[in-house]
């Protein structure tokens, strides 16, 4: 045991720090991505895994074929766009359920992604040879962008769900017949917010395809719980720091924060060397607990409000 | 005007659980109309509400507002013309928004939500004021989640949100049944103020029969899905729980079953 501990090396530790910054911001604007649809619209949505490739393809083959770098990020969300759009129609125009819409377009994306990459299960774009907007190579300079790029970000999502449009949203995933009553298209709604939420999380696709040098038509796979995983983290942060309703803001700064988190998290894993195959399993876990941990909570102390609600049906009965 | 012509609507049709809620029923509300529906459980009371707010399809008939038919409109098209509250506290409101906020939704009704912000300066005074009105505290708390409110405080704001936009038919579903007695009577005084001020067409849904008295101009009793008995005027004003009782045992034959009616 003494001497599994003194081999391990802080320096090692330290070193990879900044790596895990610049990936975990990449992620943090996926989680944003996320936020959307999983916080504001109630809407456990599976499309990411796919659209998350989709954006990272989209990006590597444009720039393959000389695009500009920051024309082909508007690409990825563009595309990320239109996949939203099909499980948003799948879910209102055909009925069919949330998740069962997102894993159907998540599924149907790795043919499309497959296409995209002209057959081939990945394809490089060498940092040598492109001008990309970021690289691993130069980590400083692809956290500085990553800041930047999520800056924007929080603050075009701060307006647009402080407009008349985005309150609609929000009203749409927190009480869908309130919505309705108040003459809300709740439908359009969700296929509004489902199209931005995936353009987001293609655009942090198309990010991490240049970061990490290429894109590979699975790269989404288990994007969704390390989303998840960056909003819980931030939001359990974010509540026990403050102990008061913040702003809106702030909410989602803390979202970008919990996918740094993640990956510092991931590193510590990693430099107390946990096999690189068993991560996955772990991310899954330590999601599950933390989406545990407010219902058990919950559970445990009997409400007030819940008490007299039962007292309530038990006396219409 | 609202006008119901031969309205039916059966739940799991073609099932051994069929049952037919509305069957064959035609009304017609005048304007200014304040209508309260009573009737035991199961008469079709909600089904009748839910049916005119589009929260369901009929299966046959047709349902016109002011001339226009709005049967098949969805839910949200015919949202501009109705204001409602419903049963449940929790319903009418958004919890997880401010209470400005879900007054800036309900004042947006049927108007087009574009990307303008939210909630102007103007509208932020015009809510206090009208809260103000409502004079239960939340002038001051504008800024606070809905969430935080209690039952009675919900549907205040329910009611006050369901005629923001002054709507052709207010629907109010039992919207006092959830509260307690003194909060209920409190939320009736006020639903009373609201319709008269604004001189609004309602129809309020309720299983208290002294309620049904008390309040409005015009009384009507449902029993498996038709209307068995429809007064105005002075024939309502002078009617007794015990009259009411009396003659729903004599128009269905049978006793009245709704424990909360009698009990009240």
């Amino acid at each position: 045991m003494l001497t599994f501990f003194s081999s391990l090396r802080l320096s090692a530790l330290g070193s990879a720090l900044p790596g895990n910054v610049s990936q975990g911001l990449i992620w943090g604007v996926m989680a944003l991505g996320v936020f959307i649809t999983f916080k504001l619209l109630d809407f456990a949505d599976l499309t990411v895994d796919g659209s998350m490739a989709t954006g990272g393809c989209v990006t590597v083959m444009l720039i393959l074929a000389g695009t500009n770098p920051i024309l082909t990020m508007l690409a990825a969300f563009g595309a990320g766009i239109a996949a939203g759009l099909a499980t948003g129609l799948l879910n209102t125009k055909l009925g069919i359920p949330d998740i069962l819409s997102g894993i159907l377009v998540q599924l149907s994306l790795y043919s499309v992604n497959l296409r995209i990459l002209g057959g081939k299960a990945n394809q490089a774009v060498s940092v040598d040879r492109y001008s990309l907007l970021i690289s691993s190579r130069s980590i400083g300079h692809a956290i500085a962008v990553c800041l930047i790029i999520v800056a924007v970000l929080i603050t075009l999502m701060y307006w647009y769900f402080g407009t008349e449009q985005g309150c609609a949203i929000r009203a749409t995933g927190c009480n869908e017949k309130m919505a309705r009553a108040q003459g809300i298209h709740t439908g359009r709604m969700k296929v509004l917010a489902l199209a931005l939420s995936n353009g987001i999380v293609a655009l942090s696709g198309g990010l991490l395809a240049q970061y990490q040098g290429f894109a590979d038509v699975s790269m989404g796979r288990g994007s969704i719980v390390i989303g998840l995983a960056a909003v819980i983290i931030g939001e359990v942060l974010c509540k026990s720091l403050f102990r008061r309703p913040v702003s809106f803001s702030v909410r989602m700064a803390f979202i970008a924060l919990g996918g740094i988190i993640y990956y510092i998290v991931i590193g510590v894993v990693l430099w107390l060397r946990m096999p690189t195959n068993d991560m996955k399993l772990f991310s899954a876990v330590i999601v599950a607990l933390f989406l545990a941990i407010p219902y058990l909570k919950q559970k445990r102390r009997p409400h007030i409000r819940k008490t007299a609600k039962e007292t309530e049906v038990s006396r219409n009965a | 005007m609202l006008e119901i012509k031969h309205l039916s609507k059966t739940f799991a049709t073609g099932t051994i659980n069929e049952k037919k809620v509305i069957r064959d029923l035609s009304i017609a509300f005048e304007d200014g109309d304040y209508v309260t529906v009573i009737g035991g459980n199961g008469a079709g009371k909600s089904t009748l509400l839910n049916l005119i707010s589009g929260a369901l399809d009929p299966d046959e008939g047709s349902i016109l507002l002011d001339g226009k038919d709005i049967t098949h409109l969805a839910e949200w098209e015919r949202a501009p013309l109705l204001g409602r509250v419903f049963q449940d506290p929790m319903m009418g409101t958004a919890a997880d928004m401010l209470i400005e906020e879900n007054l800036a939704l309900a004042y947006r009704r049927g108007k087009k939500r574009g990307l303008r912000w939210g909630i102007s300066k103007l509208e932020r005074d015009d809510f206090r004021e009208m809260l103000r009105i409502l004079d239960l505290g939340l002038e001051d708390r504008l800024g606070a989640k809905v969430g935080l409110l209690s039952g009675g405080q919900r549907q205040a704001l329910t009611l006050l949100m369901a005629t923001l936009q002054q709507p052709k038919l207010l629907l109010l579903d039992e919207h006092t049944a959830a509260l307690d007695p003194k909060t209920a009577a409190r939320v009736l005084a006020l639903s009373d103020q609201i319709i008269k001020e604004n001189n609004l067409t309602a129809v309020m849904v309720t299983h208290n029969m002294k309620d049904a008295i008390a309040h409005g101009n015009r009384i009507i009793m449902m029993n498996e899905g038709q209307i068995i008995l429809d007064m105005t005027g002075e024939e309502k004003k002078s009617l007794t729980v015990e009259q009411l009782l009396q003659k729903f045992s004599a128009l269905s034959g049978e006793v009245f079953a709704n424990d909360a009616a009698l009990l009240a």
